[in-house]
């Protein structure tokens, strides 16, 4: 039997160290890719940030202060009353996350504390469908479905389009993140303390309740606050939907325009605003508006799943 | 008792047994994890189920409050009995039975509430109390019972996870004896804790056990001959025709008797420390 010997060179020079030339380059080649396209995330955000900034400072240059004031928002006659879309997003926002909150929590307890593995691994995907039906398909839904048969069925009167018809399809299409969110939040409450529950002789309604819920609570935040951030982005379906009305909203069964919807109506329509108007820069304040909603949106979120990550 | 015979039941006391099980399996699917367990337990005594990892001692002991129930696919053959009640008769809500057969968990596991929340929990389940002196006093009691109360009488409302670990485990026998338990069952509950919280909860079982009828499952075989009055040893045989692994009770006997004079020759091997 003979074992391989280490070579006892007799006299070692750092060369003899300083490993394949070429695989140290692969090495680095690879590194500077990578750090390549790392860089370039950060850049095109960068460069987002700017235009945005550029054009929308370039807007406000344009208008006296007060006209944002004004109660229509028509950028194309030059009304640029800001509180219209501003209001039309709170209420679509609003409906959408009492649609989507209470079903999504509700299907994510389902998931994680009653279905079993088997119904989980069909109810599942099945809910996750729903996040990959295109959103210009749920906006023509609530126009060919919940408008007529359920929103003019419940409140006769109501225009076919309004701000109610565009939250809930915002809301069915925010279902599936609620739910995911959720879920996770809830399946990583440890199962010990479930057990306590049960050894102490509590129902399965009282452990979700009184345990599972209140120790996955600031996930469920989380959640919540990502669907809003959600629902506040989401255009296609508002656009369709919505009714696009420029005046302000006195309800949700008002037609109505958000900031989302009103910048996309910017850059359609026959008669397509050119690059240099404030019309066109208009959109660019709209947007400014709505990233600062959900950046600061995200970054309360971001907040409350860090406290849920160190709780156990 | 006497004479060195040991049986695989206990003989018949003046009272009569808290539990009784004959010929109790427990299947996980197809999978037979313990089998022809046949044993009593007497009210007021410590009893332990000792033996190697995956001898089904835990397995059995979650059978006496239908904790086994949680796991889909886990089934009861044979009978347990409950003051002669057969615990798995259809009419019997497992519910029911958790509330009357405590039990303590290897790893603590307070719920991430205040150390006085944890408490009232059960309780408030049990409707023995809502709030309040009534309430207070429950909290009171069972802390003094778990021998908790004075280290953590001035922090009632803080949370559960700033004590440490013996605290904790503490504090999850008082959460448990607050619904007023007769049975407390105790699944290696010094598994994570220090020699010195060993210590305490082996001290407090000893105090309580004048109130109560108290199963430990243990790793440890010091521990199982310091605190018990009755002990099983369980060992794991492996099938010839399938090559799973499956667990039996050898020997159930007097702790004193199963530790000075096994009458099989694998709990003897155990005990001394030769195997497992």
């Amino acid at each position: 039997m003979t074992v391989p010997q280490p070579p006892t060179p007799p006299g070692l020079r750092v060369e003899d160290l300083a490993g394949n030339a070429a695989r140290n380059r692969t090495e680095m080649v690879v590194r500077y890719a990578l750090t390549g396209a790392a860089g370039m995330s950060v850049l095109i955000s960068t460069a987002i940030i700017v235009v945005l900034l550029r054009d929308a400072v370039g807007f406000i240059t344009t208008i006296r202060l007060g006209d944002l004031g004004d109660s229509i928002w028509n950028p194309r006659l030059g009304r640029f009353g800001v509180m219209s879309p501003i209001l039309g997003t709170l209420w679509v926002t609003l409906v959408a996350v009492l649609v989507a909150g209470p079903i999504g929590l509700g299907a994510a307890v389902y998931l994680s504390e009653y279905a079993s593995p088997r119904l989980r691994r069909i109810v599942k995907p099945v809910v996750e469908v729903l996040a990959s039906i295109p959103s210009v398909v749920v906006g023509y839904f609530a126009i060919r479905f919940l408008a007529p048969e359920v929103v003019q069925r419940l409140f006769s009167g109501a225009p076919a389009k309004n701000l109610l018809v565009a939250g809930i399809a915002v809301g069915l299409l925010t279902i599936p993140l609620m739910t995911s969110v959720a879920e996770d939040a809830l399946r990583a409450v440890p199962s010990s303390l479930r057990e306590a529950s049960y050894g102490l002789g509590a129902k399965k309604v009282t452990t979700v309740v009184r345990v599972v819920i209140p120790a996955a609570v600031s996930g469920l935040v989380a959640g919540l606050i990502l669907s809003i951030s959600r629902a506040i982005g989401e255009t296609m379906v508002v656009f369709l939907a919505a009714g696009g009305v420029p005046t302000r909203p006195t309800s949700p069964l008002d037609g109505g325009t958000t900031i989302t919807a009103a910048m996309a109506a910017v850059a359609t329509g026959t008669d397509n605003v050119a690059g240099a108007s404030n019309t066109f820069q208009s959109a660019f304040f709209l947007g400014l508006i709505l990233f600062a909603l959900t950046l600061s949106l995200n970054l309360v979120a971001d907040r409350f799943v860090r406290r849920v990550r160190q709780k156990y | 008792m006497s004479g060195g015979a040991s049986t695989t039941t206990a003989e018949p006391g003046p009272v009569p047994p808290v539990y009784r099980t004959e010929d109790l399996a427990v299947f996980y699917g197809s999978f037979k994890a313990v089998r022809d367990v046949n044993l009593e337990i007497r009210q007021n005594e410590i009893t332990a189920f000792i033996g190697p990892s995956g001898c089904g001692k835990s397995t059995v002991l979650r059978c006496f409050n239908r904790m086994n129930d949680l796991i889909e696919s886990a089934r009861v053959e044979g009978r347990l009995t409950y003051h002669g009640v057969d615990l798995y008769d259809r009419a019997v809500n497992p519910v029911e039975v958790r509330r009357r057969i405590g039990m303590v968990f290897q790893k603590p596991n307070p719920f991430p509430k205040s150390i006085y929340e944890n408490i009232a929990y059960g309780p408030r389940l049990a409707g023995l109390a809502r709030k309040g002196p009534e309430m207070d006093e429950i909290v009171e009691n069972s802390l003094r019972a778990a021998a908790l109360w004075d280290e953590v009488k001035d922090r009632l409302k803080a949370s559960a996870f700033g004590l440490s670990g013996g605290q904790q485990q503490r504090l999850c026998i008082a959460r448990a004896l607050a619904v007023g338990p007769e049975v407390l069952l105790m699944d290696e509950p010094c598994s994570a804790l220090d020699p010195i919280a060993t210590g305490r909860i082996e001290d407090l079982m000893q105090q309580i056990k004048q109130d109560y009828t108290i199963i430990i499952v243990t790793h440890n075989m010091q521990q199982a001959a310091r605190v018990s009055d009755h002990c099983a040893f369980f060992t794991t045989e492996v099938s010839e025709e399938s090559d799973t692994r499956t667990g039996v009770l050898v020997e159930f006997d007097a702790t004193q008797q199963m530790f000075s004079n096994p009458s099989d020759e694998r709990t003897e091997n155990y005990v001394t420390g030769r195997f497992g």
